[in-house]
């Protein structure tokens, strides 16, 4: 039952197979015996899932079930769930229970009927690619434990790839769902930006930030995708567009599909193995009709760059509320406000936020704003820009998700450059706003290999599809880490 | 002294007349418990996002049409950061590099009567922002406590040229401000409340020097009182320390209205560094044509409109234009009476609004909306000296009855008084005859040239008819009785 595709257990649910509350416990006995090795959960809370299966159940009974009613499913802890601890792997926020429903959580449970089983381990502030700046320690690889499992929905990613969920809601500021996804052999979905509301969704660069789903296939992507979405007036970056139904295509044949292969994605800066299974899942394309043609994002080399100005800017200002006033963390002992301030941040944040702060509020500052954030707002559209003139010649591109497989625990901790590189294929698209996916290819010396897909503005029905086409002939998604 | 030019520039915060506040759909109506009307948004929860009140907006377009000002096709909202209490999100969210309304001018009026000229004050931008809420620092044992009622209340902020070289002319710009945007409705005026408050840009130069000198800003300035005193306090100031040999520093300060004096808050070397971007949470504000015309339909005809019209439909002054078209209360009143009164009579019922009915309220320091006599009232009194059923001078009589409530109209006081106007010829001349009789002196000073003789004459056959004559009749039947 914990190797069953989402579809596979809506069937199981609908025929009465079992219970939504059966399959909760079932993933909750997982969780407790399998987190304490994995850290993939921060919170879980075992009465209220039981009680969310037990409304399912009723729905099903009632026969008011939508296609995913009873299925439990892991929430990355940056959304806002009612009634929970919402940390977003901060010290800041490590006693902030949230009071509202982020409109993802909402749409989840009480328009989906889907089951939360807690909340996921990530890296703080969604501030990194290893999930090592979490306040409740690192993420470790389901596949390798002394590996990391990627980031920042690190929790996320182990939690599916251990099967702790059958599933699992992440976000993507700079490559936040499809790297991780890549590290753990899983499939994971950037959709394009204003699809899926920031709402509760707790910001660190709100013009980058997008949520999705991360799951074992194209398929529950997409069952999961069509949960999340929809037009929300309480966020006014959110996209009024008529509602879609990202399965519609998946089954569609590939013939005559263009490929577009960035030669800035296949060039210096990769592992020759892990470039040589991109290039082996290329090929496979093509066999399925597919044709490739060279592409050029000649603005790519600018994109880590331009992001690590953009996303600490607006991160360096999302993050001023919280000040130790209202909720959170505050200092003990302070002799003043300026004081209190200080403490309570110094101490509620860890390294690596305080790192991205300092450098956002530089950028930002008088005398600086227009040599930094104009120029990397500038670079931002030329980067956009590529893409557009991209697309003129492809309907998708392909390339590797992350330079490597996943790297030791600690390998890369004390070199924040090394680390930003991690996500130097993954970056550009969420500058441009574009879906981006990442799909199991292939294994380098038993670790997984991702590719990354890219489509064009609201192409995400798109993406499934060709992700679907690949996975339907290829058997890397299938492969389980051997963890018990 | 006089050597000195005074430049005054003044910046204004005009609250919203919004039902809700400016990015949340929290009450904005004063006066409610501490943190009653504060919702997760204002409270700046994890992960909540600001959504733009249109009809913020609209208050915005209004202004900007009522000014003749260009209202942007674009404006963008920008992150003012700094730490506060009671600014719960760490930012500001207001207008910078793009505001809503750019230039425009006001024509206001300085001084009364005869000593009155006409002022043309420039306005450099408005924009929107969001209030903060408030500290209060008293009853809480040592503690500060936080009042986030009116976090996020919507404000327009309106911006003048350093038009303004007076105290007087800089109250006359508030004051003709503060009218007009009561006029159209977009703030309640409420100085107390701090719907209205002023921020003064205060410095001299000598005159003829065509450089400004270096300013100092007194802050937050609630009543026009407060900000003549401190503008007369600062430019004092200002004089004397050149005079000294000292130069001005630009800095900002507070007026301290029980001492009357200006003291320093900060100086140009502690300003913020306010690290302001365009906020990626809030798209850039798109005003169409169509939303324009559809608020320059919905405004009430303009002072500028109504001087204009009561110049030419009433053939008044431009100085009785301006008076009755200062604010909309004595408009409104003016209308009303000329409304009952009619057109022929519009000059005595605007000198009757202007300056008795003005006068009369001044003294029991009264605003118009609070006047015991209608203007309905007041128009059958104007009737009444129209008719010559009574004298001017009996009409102040019966104005003051009036304003007593010792009648409800002017003919009820006229007839219950016997106040009705004499003007039988044969019932004054007997009473001229008696007077000429009876004062044989001045009839014989009279004769040999003294002028004054004969309003002595005019004074007692007043009196004898205990003022009810007609006084055109009076003066030339005495007239032709001395010539005989």
């Amino acid at each position: 039952m914990i190797n069953r595709s989402l579809k596979q257990l809506s069937q199981a649910l609908a025929a009465r197979e079992i219970s939504s509350l059966e399959l909760t416990t079932l993933f909750l006995d997982r969780i407790d015996r399998l987190n304490p090795t994995l850290n993939a959960f921060v919170t879980v809370d075992r009465e209220k899932s039981l009680k969310m299966a037990s409304a399912a159940d009723a729905r099903i009974a009632a026969g008011t079930a939508g296609p995913l009613t009873g299925i439990p499913i892991a929430q990355k802890d940056i959304f806002c769930a009612e009634g929970w601890t919402t940390t977003c792997g901060s010290k800041m926020l490590a006693n902030f229970v949230s009071p509202y429903d982020a409109t993802v959580i909402q749409k989840m449970h009480a328009e989906a009927g889907l089951v939360s089983l807690g909340k996921t381990n990530m890296d703080e502030f969604a501030m990194g690619s290893s999930n090592e700046t979490s306040f409740f320690g690192p993420v470790r690889n389901p596949w390798d434990t002394s590996r990391v499992p990627g980031g920042s929905s690190g929790g996320s990613a182990a939690a599916v790839a251990a099967r702790l969920a059958p599933a699992a809601t992440g976000t993507d500021t700079g490559g936040s769902i499809r790297q991780p996804a890549a590290l753990c052999n899983l499939t994971g979905l950037k959709p394009t930006y204003g699809v899926v509301s920031r709402y509760g969704m707790i910001a660190f660069a709100s013009s980058l930030d997008q949520g999705g789903p991360m799951a074992a296939s194209a398929e529950d992507c997409a069952l999961l995708l069509n949960t999340m979405v929809g037009f929300d007036e309480r966020d006014s970056t959110s996209l009024d567009r008529p509602v879609e139904d990202y399965a519609r295509d998946l089954d569609k044949p590939l013939n005559g599909l263009r490929i577009g292969l960035p030669k800035e994605f296949f060039g210096e800066g990769c592992d020759a193995e892990v470039m040589a299974a991109v290039r082996a899942a290329i090929a496979e394309y093509e066999k399925l009709g597919a044709t490739t043609v060279e592409v050029s994002l000649p603005n790519s080399h600018l994109s880590v760059p331009a992001y690590y100005v953009i996303a600490p800017a607006e991160a360096s200002s999302n993050l001023s509320r919280f000040d130790g006033v209202r909720y959170g963390f505050r200092a003990e002992d302070y002799a003043n406000l300026d004081d209190m301030y200080m403490k309570s941040r110094a101490q509620g944040f860890g390294a690596e936020v305080k790192r991205r702060i300092m450098i956002g509020a530089y950028v930002l500052s008088h005398g600086y704003y227009d040599a930094y954030y104009l120029q990397a707002q500038r670079i931002r559209r030329l980067i956009a820009d590529d893409f557009v003139e991209a697309f003129k010649h492809c309907d998708v591109i392909m390339g590797p998700t992350s330079p490597t497989t996943a790297f030791k625990l600690g390998e890369k901790a004390a070199d924040p450059v090394q680390m930003y590189l991690s996500d130097i294929y993954t970056i550009a698209v969420n500058l441009a706003g574009l879906p981006g996916m990442s799909v199991p290819c292939g294994f380098v010396g038993g670790l997984p290999v991702g590719l990354q897909l890219i489509g064009n503005y609201f192409a995400e029905a798109q993406l499934l599809n060709v992700a679907h086409r690949y996975q339907q002939a290829t058997d890397w998604h299938q492969r389980r880490a051997a963890i018990e | 002294m006089n050597q000195w030019e005074v430049v005054i520039g003044i910046e204004t915060h005009a609250q919203l007349a919004t039902v809700s506040k400016i990015f949340s759909g929290a009450s904005t109506a004063f006066g409610a418990e501490p943190n009653t009307q504060a919702c997760a948004v204002d409270l700046a929860l994890p992960g909540v996002l600001p959504v733009l009140n249109k009809k913020a907006v609209d208050c915005a377009i209004r202004f900007g049409l009522a000014i003749g000002a260009e209202v942007a096709k674009k404006s963008v909202f920008a992150r003012k950061n700094y730490f506060y209490p009671d600014l719960p999100k760490g930012y500001q969210i207001s207008q910078m590099d793009l505001p809503v309304v750019v230039g425009g001018q006001i024509l206001l009026q300085v001084g009364q009567g005869d000593k009155a000229y006409e002022k043309v004050v420039r306005l450099t931008r408005a924009h929107l922002e969001e209030d903060a809420g408030k500290s209060l620092h008293e009853d809480f044992h040592g503690k500060s406590g936080i009042d986030l009622n009116r976090a996020g209340t919507p404000l327009l902020e309106i911006v003048s040229e350093p038009d303004m070289r007076s105290s007087d002319e800089a109250v006359a710009y508030a004051k003709a401000l503060h009218a007009l945007v009561q006029w159209i409705g977009i703030c309640d005026g409420n100085m107390q409340e701090g719907s209205f408050r002023c921020d003064a840009n205060v410095s001299v130069r000598p005159r003829g020097q065509a450089e400004f000198g270096t300013r100092r800003e007194i802050k937050n300035l609630n009543s026009f009182r407060f900000l003549k005193e401190a503008i007369d306090f600062e430019v004092q100031w200002q004089i004397n320390e050149i005079d000294e040999g000292r130069k001005i520093q630009q800095a900002t300060v507070l007026f301290d209205p029980d001492t009357g004096e200006t003291r320093m808050m900060r100086s140009k070397e502690d300003a913020h560094d306010y690290r302001y971007f365009p906020d990626p949470d809030l798209l850039p504000l798109v005003i169409s044509s169509d939303w324009i015309a559809r608020v320059q339909s919905e405004l009430p005809e303009l002072p500028g409109q109504m001087r204009e019209r009561f110049i030419s439909e009433f053939g008044l002054s431009n100085y009785d234009a301006t008076t009755l078209t200062a604010n909309s209360e004595i408009a409104a009143f003016f209308q009303l009476t000329v409304g009952i009164a009619g057109k022929q009579n519009a000059k005595p019922c605007a000198n009757w609004v202007m300056v008795d009915l003005a006068g009369r309220l001044n003294k029991d320091g009264k605003e118009i909306a609070e006047s015991p006599v209608s203007a309905a009232q007041l128009a059958g009194l104007i009737l009444r000296i129209a008719d010559n059923t009574i004298s001017n001078n009996i009409a102040k009589k019966v104005f003051e009855a009036l304003w007593n409530g010792e009648g409800a109209t002017a003919d009820e006081i006229i007839d219950k008084q016997g106040l009705k106007q004499i003007t039988d010829s044969g019932a004054i001349e007997s009473l001229v005859d008696e007077v000429l009789a009876a004062n044989p002196a001045n009839v014989a000073e009279f004769r040999a040239g003294k002028e004054k003789a004969f309003n002595a004459l005019v004074g007692q056959v007043m009196k004898a008819a205990k003022g009810k004559a007609n006084p055109q009749q009076v003066n030339d039947l005495l007239k032709k009785k001395l010539a005989g």
